[in-house]
């Protein structure tokens, strides 16, 4: 793809979409924009489309031509009650049946953002692949939790890292949590419709703002995280939020910019009230290809979420710490993949902090079971003495 | 499922949206804000179909705020009711309508305040009182009933708060929390949540 962009390749016909007004102002129709063309080139914008090709959408798919069944757009909407994970009736018939059924959750708590996620990909009643990862590491401080057809996550979950990592060269300050969920939700807009499925949520932590009301006296530079990881930190004032030590992570070995545990300097995050809000801090964002956009403390995707959120729901408190919080994570994968079919085999757990994500070992659920089971003759064992008693 | 609700009165528009983002059985979300503000003076309101409703809504608002800067002073109500309508229209014969239901509400220098209706066809309505909804069903008729045009604001706030209880009483579907703006010549007031309590 970069080099795609890097020799300027155009293979496609529905390139121009992209880059014409059009789409600058809304999505594919025939809608005359409310900028034409004359004011583009007052506005310098005709040299803005030439340079950056890539406008604010830049794609280059073949899209296939629109099926004649175009308005069953209309009347599908309305079939509320279909299943969370499969879309709605396909215009064409799918050569094979897409993989949908998962289990993946995240929230928010003082000590960061927890994000979890089951490891089978399942293929209607067939185990694809019982070790997935279905959470994606764009950047060190952002991950993906991805749910729906396998293969359009993968693929849009690089194009979400190529433009971000694009973002990051072109402006030298790296894109937030909040903005790169509007870059991927307006990215699958055009794709409303269609057969494409993702349904992501963006965990992160957005190190970037400085509060200059907070800083009047001192000069604080404006943090580009991410634009230089090799600062050292003595050659700025450091001031760490009181993380919890996470002794129990292991490196990953992705991406160099997640191995290094890049110490940013961030500001006084307020510990007792949750800063969800405010601009700096853990943020959460669920991202769907049907074009919904949130931004919550608490989202669990896929054909498992309800029996997550059965456990996430009565349990999560922003005062958890960094134990209680996995621990929760952890077994509310463990009760969906108990009842829910298509999702099983492991849990992935990601904790993400100021200082950048981390990553545990990925851990067979099946020990999580027969620790449950101990667990549950243990107290049998004990009520039964206290009842003899 | 989502509900919206407007009432206008002499030299005020109050409106009221619920709060859930809802998707298939589960709430995603309970806080969700479904009022854009367009103007200092002007509120759309938008529920319908999951994506399109924010994209449509900060499409309009970008360009409303577009157009105030490019030419210095903001439209007006109507002229950004029709403005919408016409966009509505557009993208409805286009491949890819959008799929939402609005109510605008605003003030007005020389015309007062006004409440227009437009549903997910682009018809456009300016209506003395408006809901979108299923519980629309429910409460349409008693604006009906007890809506006058020489409604203070306590009364129009009595008003609502009765269609709200009919909704906590009779529709199937739990709403826990609305969001209520008040629009007058003074701009925009944010007003306390409305949050109806206990089963009847």
């Amino acid at each position: 793809m970069a080099l795609q962009d890097v020799s300027g390749f155009q293979d496609t016909p529905m390139s121009h979409m992209w880059n014409s007004p059009a789409s600058l102002s809304g999505p594919m129709g025939d809608t005359t924009p409310l900028l034409d063309m004359a004011d583009e080139r007052i506005l310098g914008w005709g040299r803005f489309k030439s340079s950056e090709r890539d406008g604010g959408v830049p794609l280059r798919f073949f899209i296939p031509p629109p099926q004649s069944s175009v308005p069953f757009r209309c009347d599908n909407r309305h079939t509320s009650l279909s299943s969370l994970s499969t879309s709605s009736s396909p215009p064409t018939r799918r050569p094979f049946p897409l993989s949908h059924g998962t289990t993946t959750l995240a929230f928010v708590f003082q000590g960061g953002v927890i994000a979890a996620a089951d490891t089978r990909a399942s293929c209607s009643g067939l185990v694809a692949c019982p070790s997935a990862q279905k959470i994606l590491p764009i950047h060190s401080h952002l991950l993906v939790t991805t749910s729906g057809s396998g293969a359009d996550c993968m693929l849009w979950e690089r194009i979400l890292a190529r433009e971000i990592r694009l973002y990051q060269l072109r402006h030298g300050r790296r894109l937030s949590i909040t903005g790169s969920a509007k870059l991927l939700s307006h990215m699958l807009h055009p794709f409303k419709g269609t057969d494409v499925c993702v349904a992501a949520t963006l965990c992160g932590w957005d190190v970037e703002e400085v509060r200059v009301e907070e800083f009047k006296g001192k000069r604080v530079d404006r943090m580009g995280s991410g634009r230089d990881d090799s600062i050292s930190p003595a050659k700025r004032p450091v001031e760490e939020t009181v993380m919890s030590t996470s002794d129990a992570c292991s490196q990953d070995d992705l991406t160099d910019s997640a191995c290094e545990r890049t110490r940013h300097a961030v500001t006084d995050v307020d510990l007792t009230r949750s800063p969800v809000r405010d601009r700096c801090g853990p943020k959460l964002f669920y991202v769907c290809s049907d074009g919904t956009r949130l931004q919550g403390e608490l989202f669990s995707v896929g054909s498992g979420s309800p029996y997550a959120y059965g456990v996430l729901d009565g349990e999560v408190r922003w005062s958890l710490n960094e134990e209680e919080a996995i621990s929760l994570a952890r077994e509310a994968v463990y009760r969906a993949t108990h009842r829910d079919a298509y999702s099983g085999n492991c849990v992935d757990l990601f904790h993400i902090t100021a200082q950048g994500y981390c990553r545990r070992d990925r851990e067979d659920l099946r020990e999580e079971y027969h620790r449950e089971r101990e667990r549950v003759l243990k107290r049998g064992k004990e009520e039964s003495e206290e009842d003899k008693k | 499922m989502e509900y919206l609700i407007g009432i206008q009165g002499q030299d005020f528009v109050l409106v009221a949206a619920d709060n859930v983002a809802a998707h298939s059985i589960v709430k995603m979300k309970q806080d969700q804000d479904k009022v854009f503000k367009l103007s200092d003076k002007i509120l759309l309101l938008c529920v319908g179909e999951a994506g399109d409703t924010v994209q449509f809504a900060e499409y309009i608002q970008k360009n409303i705020q577009l157009y105030k800067m490019r030419n210095g002073y903001e439209l007006s109500p109507t002229a950004a009711a029709n403005f919408t309508r016409k966009n509505l229209a557009d993208y409805l014969r286009s491949r890819t309508p959008y799929h939402v239901n609005l109510l605008l509400a605003g003030f007005d220098e020389t015309d007062g305040p006004g409440l227009y209706y437009m549903d997910h066809l682009s018809a456009l309505a300016k209506a003395p009182f408006a809901a979108h909804g299923h519980g629309a069903y429910l409460t349409l008729s008693i604006l009906d009933r007890y809506y006058r045009p020489d409604l203070t604001r306590d009364e129009a706030m009595d008003l609502l708060k009765k269609c709200i209880e009919e909704l906590n009483h009779r529709f199937i579907l739990n709403l826990p929390s609305f969001s209520v703006r008040l629009i007058d010549k003074d701009g925009t007031h944010d007003l306390e949540k409305l949050i109806p309590v206990g089963a009847k």
